[in-house]
């Protein structure tokens, strides 16, 4: 279906990451909003309370990001697109809720702009440290999904997939921006409502009568209803059958985590997006993702001119990992140069994905501020001497 | 049983409360003498008197023995995460303000580790009836002390007595802008039911607290017999005081109960509030909020 053209604000805006991030949700539907105030996210939040109430949305702000991150689940309960937004320390205090909501199978977006840790770390600053919490936070198992936009332009793109994504697979997405898009201010092209393709809920239409809540279509995701309307649901955070009431055996837990996981596991062709830029006949291919996916293009573009054959893959979903692509370049490249405002996480992914031994090189970097490009150009020179 | 109560037909429904529970989901989880089963009879007799229409009630429970009942209730009905039942139930209310929801859980639930929430909750008048059940312990886990075990009682986390200070929870409740706060024992069956009819049916953040015995972990540890003793105490220690001075309602161990109703007053919810001054901010240009 269309988005409805009631709060989305076609044009061209010269705003920053956060804005477009909230502008994007506008677009999806979304309409409540929970969150806690923390930089580098706040700006987020503020928008949509400026926006909300003359297009019928509902902010809160509630008393931290715990409140903020289950009261976007009894509102997606009621029927509602709900999103939540924080940056480190909030998010690691969302992290039961993320399991929550990938145990409910309850579609709600969470944002997280991340910033330097850990703990309090460098609350003004970058970072991409929160990549790996992002995939496994929660304890147990689940898929996940996760984008990660670079510019405000895929900020406001981005969002508008994470609320399409998680209706469609009813599970938690989370949009992994970092203080630099966030804060940058880039042209933003709103487009009109009816170019922008919106994912409506998953609505299961029959009688309440033998109706089962859990019940998966083939994809293996079930349809849902909402409170109010006479199906008497259960849901729960326990260990459940697909009625939706507890069961404590090993057999029904089996049945329900090899679901959650696999719903994404076996959709991920479709779900992952990513974009290449001169992988035939790399022989060095840069792996990177968010702020660094731009700081790594001066770095590429001096060894080029050098004559150095220099791929360049950017993930767009970081979770699921396009496995099957890198295997493939791992196959025809000598090395990976993966540079990532941390001290490696998503550079496990590529290393995991590999199709034979190929040398993988991070470029680590603590965070408070982006790599230079030159050491991300050393490592591209220095991968090809081994 | 005997032989001539064996001859009844069981087959046809000997409790009306049975339409409201999930029965396929009997027996419960709750231990012989636990006054939990007691005040969810109270709720559904409450919820019958209120006639509120079901399809529109919404029942959310945290985490412990309390936060059972939201599984049996044949309602819709949330098991959220410990402590967090009132964050979810404020979601799902404002946005659909057409639902009526109880958030139903125990003492540790709501005011230990949810108790921020509680607060928070109860200042904002956001239109939700809690009904907390307070057994003076940790139960689920296996009796650990809580905010509500008084003074002197003993826990498995307090082997040689606890000397922290309890929750005055109805105090607590009004402090923090409850409209409604009536305190009743598993004991005031009827009294329960009417409070929790006149909860449900109150405007804004009302709050109903219910003692109930906990006879494997709380009374079995501190030495206070069977269900049916803590029940006998109950009777004999209660005082009703409606419109009591909720600073003077604490309770002490096998002390004096001040049971009633303490706060019934009118203030405008959550989205009252928020419709009202977006209204008086943008004219004509804000349509109230219905969710």
């Amino acid at each position: 279906m269309k988005a409805d053209p009631k709060g989305v604000m076609t044009g061209a805006f010269f705003i920053d990451g956060d804005h477009a991030c909230a502008e994007g949700a506008i677009a999806a539907g979304c309409r409540f909003v929970a969150g806690y105030p923390i930089t580098p996210s706040t700006e987020v939040v503020e928008r949509i309370a400026e926006r909300f109430p003359l297009i019928g949305g509902l902010f809160i702000q509630m008393e931290d990001e715990i409140a903020s991150s289950i009261a976007i689940q009894g509102a997606a309960w009621a029927g509602k697109k709900a999103m939540t937004v924080t940056s480190g320390p909030g998010f690691s205090l969302m992290m039961e809720h993320i399991g929550l909501a990938a145990m409910t199978e309850t579609p709600c977006v969470f944002v997280d702009v991340q910033r330097a840790g850990p703990s309090t770390g460098l609350p003004t600053l970058p970072a991409q440290g929160d990549m790996m919490q992002a995939r496994w936070g929660s304890h147990g198992d689940y898929g996940i999904i996760a984008v990660c936009p670079n510019s405000p332009q895929e900020s406001f793109d981005l969002t508008i997939k994470a609320f399409n994504l998680s209706e469609q697979y009813r599970v938690p997405v989370l949009v992994m921006l970092d203080e630099c898009v966030g804060h940058m201010t880039e042209r933003v092209v709103i487009p009109p409502a009816d170019q922008i393709e919106i994912t409506p809920r998953r609505s299961w239409e029959g009688p309440p009568e033998g109706f089962l809540l859990y019940k998966p279509d083939k994809d293996g995701v079930p349809p849902m209803v909402k409170a109010g309307d006479g199906y008497n649901v259960h849901v729960t955070g326990l260990t459940h059958d697909e009625r939706g009431y507890p069961v404590m055996t090993a057999a029904v837990q089996e049945k329900l985590v090899h679901r959650l996981v696999n719903k994404i596991r076996l959709n991920a062709e479709a779900i992952v997006e990513f974009r290449e830029d001169q992988v035939d006949g790399a022989e060095v291919m840069v792996v990177s993702y968010g702020i660094t996916s731009r700081v790594a293009i001066p770095a590429i573009e001096q060894a080029r001119q050098e004559g150095l054959k220099v791929g360049h893959f950017r993930l767009i979903t970081a979770w699921p990992f396009p496995k099957r692509r890198i295997r493939e370049l791992s196959a025809k490249v000598r090395a990976f140069v993966v540079p990532e405002i941390n001290y490696g996480q998503m550079v496990h992914e590529v290393e995991r994905s590999l199709g034979r031994t190929v040398p993988v090189v991070p470029v680590s970097h603590g965070g408070g501020s982006v790599h230079n490009p030159k050491d991300i150009y050393g490592a591209i020179v220095n991968s090809l001497k081994g | 049983m005997t032989e001539e109560s064996m001859d009844v037909d069981v087959s046809m429904p000997t409790n009306t409360v049975e339409e409201y529970l999930r029965m396929e989901r009997m027996p419960h989880i709750w231990c012989p003498g636990c006054g939990i089963g007691t005040t969810v009879n109270c709720f559904v007799h409450g919820l019958e008197a209120s006639g509120l229409d079901l399809k529109k009630v919404a029942v959310v429970s945290g985490i412990g023995c309390t936060g059972r009942v939201a599984g049996y209730l044949k309602l819709d009905s949330f098991h959220t995460t410990h402590g967090r039942a009132i964050p979810f139930a404020t979601g799902l209310k404002l946005a659909n303000p057409e639902l009526k929801v109880v958030v139903y859980s125990g003492d540790g639930d709501l005011v230990a580790i949810g108790g921020n929430h509680f607060i928070h909750a109860a200042r904002r008048n956001v239109d939700m009836t809690v009904i907390l059940i307070n057994n003076f312990i940790y139960g689920m886990t296996g009796g650990q002390v809580a905010p509500t075990t008084p003074v002197g009682a003993t826990a498995s986390t307090t082997p040689y007595g606890n000397f922290e200070e309890a929750f005055n929870l109805p105090y607590l409740a009004e402090s923090c802008g409850a409209v409604y706060v009536a305190r009743w024992t598993a004991y005031h069956v009827r009294h329960a039911a009417k409070a929790i009819k006149d909860a449900l049916l109150k405007k804004g953040f009302s709050f109903v607290e219910i003692l109930a015995p906990c006879p494997t972990l709380y009374s079995r540890r501190n030495k206070l017999g069977d269900g049916l003793d803590q029940m006998k105490f109950y009777a004999a220690a209660s005082e009703i005081q409606n419109d009591a001075d909720t600073k003077a309602v604490g309770l002490s161990f096998q002390g004096k109960i001040v049971v009633g109703k303490f706060v019934d007053k009118d203030k405008p919810t959550y989205l009252d509030a928020m419709n009202t001054f977006y209204v008086q901010k943008f004219g004509d240009r804000y349509a109230p909020y219905k969710g």
